[in-house]
């Protein structure tokens, strides 16, 4: 077998051990096998501060081969500090080839965004997950949250979603919207925004879900059905950004960041997907 | 769901009981072949001598027809509350089956059911009134909240047929339709006995259990929810379990009788029958006291 000798001596391949990534497969797996059921992991030490996606990176590191190619984004940017970090830190310890580009990766490590171009079959998403439990907004007890889902009990968070229409006339929750996977589990997606939660709906690619801190290991199998909670009187909607567009690539068709420019006071619009915006960019000049 | 417009339930006496309970009982403890042998009146205690189990009750046995109230009376500790909660699923009892008319048709024994199909049972053919608001209301909730969590368990997704239901029931119960939005935690006593009411009767339940929903109110407030029950009933042909340790309050609301005592039903009958003849001994202690 040929070597690969770029990357860094006195680390396992991936920086953990075999046996580790051994029983991270095993917990992938079987959260491939119950979608949107959390699986237990024993997460390990990394040299990462936890809170900065120990929990998805474990998983990718137990995913990766050398002959993957792998993208890194946080929010939808492949250049801020969190995703450089992370992706030094894979390239030194294993090697492999990294691209911007959405289309050409194998395997993509994100946190807060699914990329704006529909993922294949071969691709693989990982989420950096803070939180894993949808029902902790209004069931502070592991041992209740269990039992709930061990039940499909879901009503509590059904009265607080009611209550939140009496209160505020819609739905508050932006990020972190509650899904129903399969019609079983309730799962919170991590904080995409609601743009992309239509897009784990029976999607071409696997997504899997990483948290570090408390330990759970969840996933999104390919052609899964993924369903945001609503009511029939007040159904789901993403955010609205019509009448605006991107001020870089005139893009009215992506998930934008609104920029405030404090000279002028002007509000501006970019994509939040930077390499999808350099595309169309590229595209266009 | 169950339809919230129709009001009652339209099952005929023809179809059977309601409700049949054969053999019901409660442990607490490893249990001993002398448990049901070495408790109950006759020795007036429900902790067996022989391993320390506490028989909570045993041996419960009975039917109920549609549109009637059955009482269920007995001191404190003689296993009143453990019965109902058993029958709603809020404890699993050690023995004994029972069996729902409109659940398969009486012909399952509502014990063996999943757990997803008692929820269901528990949601949309149940309802229950607990002694104590905190158990039976979720104080962080609005009252419009509480109602709608059984109905939306039940199957209705739809805010605007939410707050319609909610609010008819409160009108019902006597709640001021303004407190739909707020939460019970302020409410007096009495006003979150009337929300917890309207909860339970919010999928026009087949049973409604009814555990010493009175004792924790003034006397003038009791009067008035037990005055709204007996309406509610008539209007709504309710099938009712009443608990109480009060007889006056099972005099007023009750067709039938159990009476209870050490885990045990003692004797069992036609309310009025009880009353003017008691037949057991610690009945006769009840009726005598009453007068
Ligand atoms: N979790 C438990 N562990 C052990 N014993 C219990 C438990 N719950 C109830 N018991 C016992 O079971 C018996 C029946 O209790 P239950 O609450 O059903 O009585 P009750 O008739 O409703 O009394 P009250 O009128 O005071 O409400 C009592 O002796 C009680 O102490
Ligand atoms: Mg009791
Ligand atoms: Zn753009």
């Amino acid at each position: 077998m040929a070597q690969r000798t770029r990357y860094k001596r006195g680390y396992n391949f991936a920086f953990l051990d075999e046996s580790s990534k051994k029983e991270l497969r095993r917990a992938m797996l079987k959260a491939v096998a119950i979608p949107g059921y959390q699986v237990p992991f024993a997460s390990r030490e990394l040299p990462l501060a936890q809170g900065w996606g120990t929990g998805g990176l474990q998983l990718t590191m137990a995913l990766i081969g050398p002959e993957d190619i792998l993208k890194v984004i946080d929010q939808g940017s492949d250049d801020v500090v969190n995703a450089v970090n992370i992706r030094k830190l894979l390239v030194q310890t294993t090697g492999v080839a990294t691209t911007e580009d959405t289309q050409r990766a194998t395997l993509i490590q994100t946190r807060h965004r699914i990329p704006e171009e529909p993922l294949c079959s071969w691709q693989i998403l990982v989420f950096q997950v803070p939180y894993p439990e949808p029902l902790r907004l209004v069931e502070p007890s592991e041992a209740k949250t269990r039992e709930m889902h061990a039940e499909a009990d879901y009503s509590r968070l059904w009265v607080h979603l009611y209550e939140d229409i009496v209160r505020w006339g819609e739905i508050t929750i932006g990020a972190q919207y509650p899904v129903m996977v399969n019609g079983r589990y309730l799962m919170d997606p991590s904080p995409i925004p609601r743009w992309d939660i239509p897009r784990l709906h029976m999607a071409d690619h696997l997504n899997l879900f990483g948290a570090g801190r408390e330990k759970r290991i969840y996933a999104v199998p390919p052609y899964t059905k993924v369903e945001p909670l609503e009511f029939e009187d007040y159904p789901f909607r993403v955010e609205d950004f019509r009448g605006k567009s991107c001020a870089a690539c005139g893009s009215t068709s992506t998930f934008l960041d609104e920029l405030l420019e404090e000279t002028t006071g002007k509000r501006t619009y970019t994509c939040s997907d930077t390499s999808y915006c350099a595309k169309k960019r590229a595209a266009r000049d | 769901m169950a339809q919230p417009e129709k009001e009652g339930n339209a099952v005929s006496k023809e179809q059977g009981p309601v409700l049949q309970v054969r053999g019901l009982g409660k442990f607490y403890g490893e249990a001993c072949p002398h448990c049901i042998n070495s408790t109950g009146p006759a020795w007036e205690s429900n902790i067996c001598p022989a391993c320390g189990t506490i028989v909570a009750c045993a041996e419960i046995s009975f039917a109920l027809m549609a549109g009637s109230v059955l009482g269920v009376v007995g001191e404190s500790g003689s296993g009143k509350s453990t019965l109902v909660q058993c029958l709603y699923f809020d404890l699993a009892p050690s023995t004994g089956e029972a069996f729902l008319g409109s659940y398969v048709g009486g012909k399952k024994n509502i014990f063996a059911a999943s757990a997803q199909e008692k929820r269901l049972m528990r949601n949309k053919l149940m309802g229950m009134v607990y002694q104590n608001p905190q158990q039976g209301l979720n104080l962080d909730f609005s009252a419009g909240g509480n109602i709608a969590e059984k109905l939306l368990m039940a199957g209705c997704f739809h805010v605007g047929r939410i707050r319609a239901r909610a609010g008819a029931l409160l009108e019902k119960t006597e709640v001021p339709l303004k407190r739909l939005d707020h939460l019970p935690r302020f409410f007096s006593g009495g006003m979150q006995q009337r929300v917890q009411i309207a909860k339970a009767l919010a999928n026009n339940p087949g049973l409604v259990f009814l555990d010493e929903v009175t004792t924790g109110l003034d006397v003038s407030v009791q009067a008035k929810v037990l005055d709204l029950i007996r309406s509610l009933q008539r209007e709504l042909a309710l099938t009712i379990i009443a608990v109480s340790h009060d007889l006056g309050v099972i005099r007023l609301l009750t067709d039938y009788t159990l009476v209870m005592k050490n885990g045990r039903i003692v004797e069992q009958g036609l309310t009025d029958q009880i009353l003017s003849d008691p037949q057991h001994p610690y009945t006769q202690l009840l009726v005598s006291s009453l007068l």
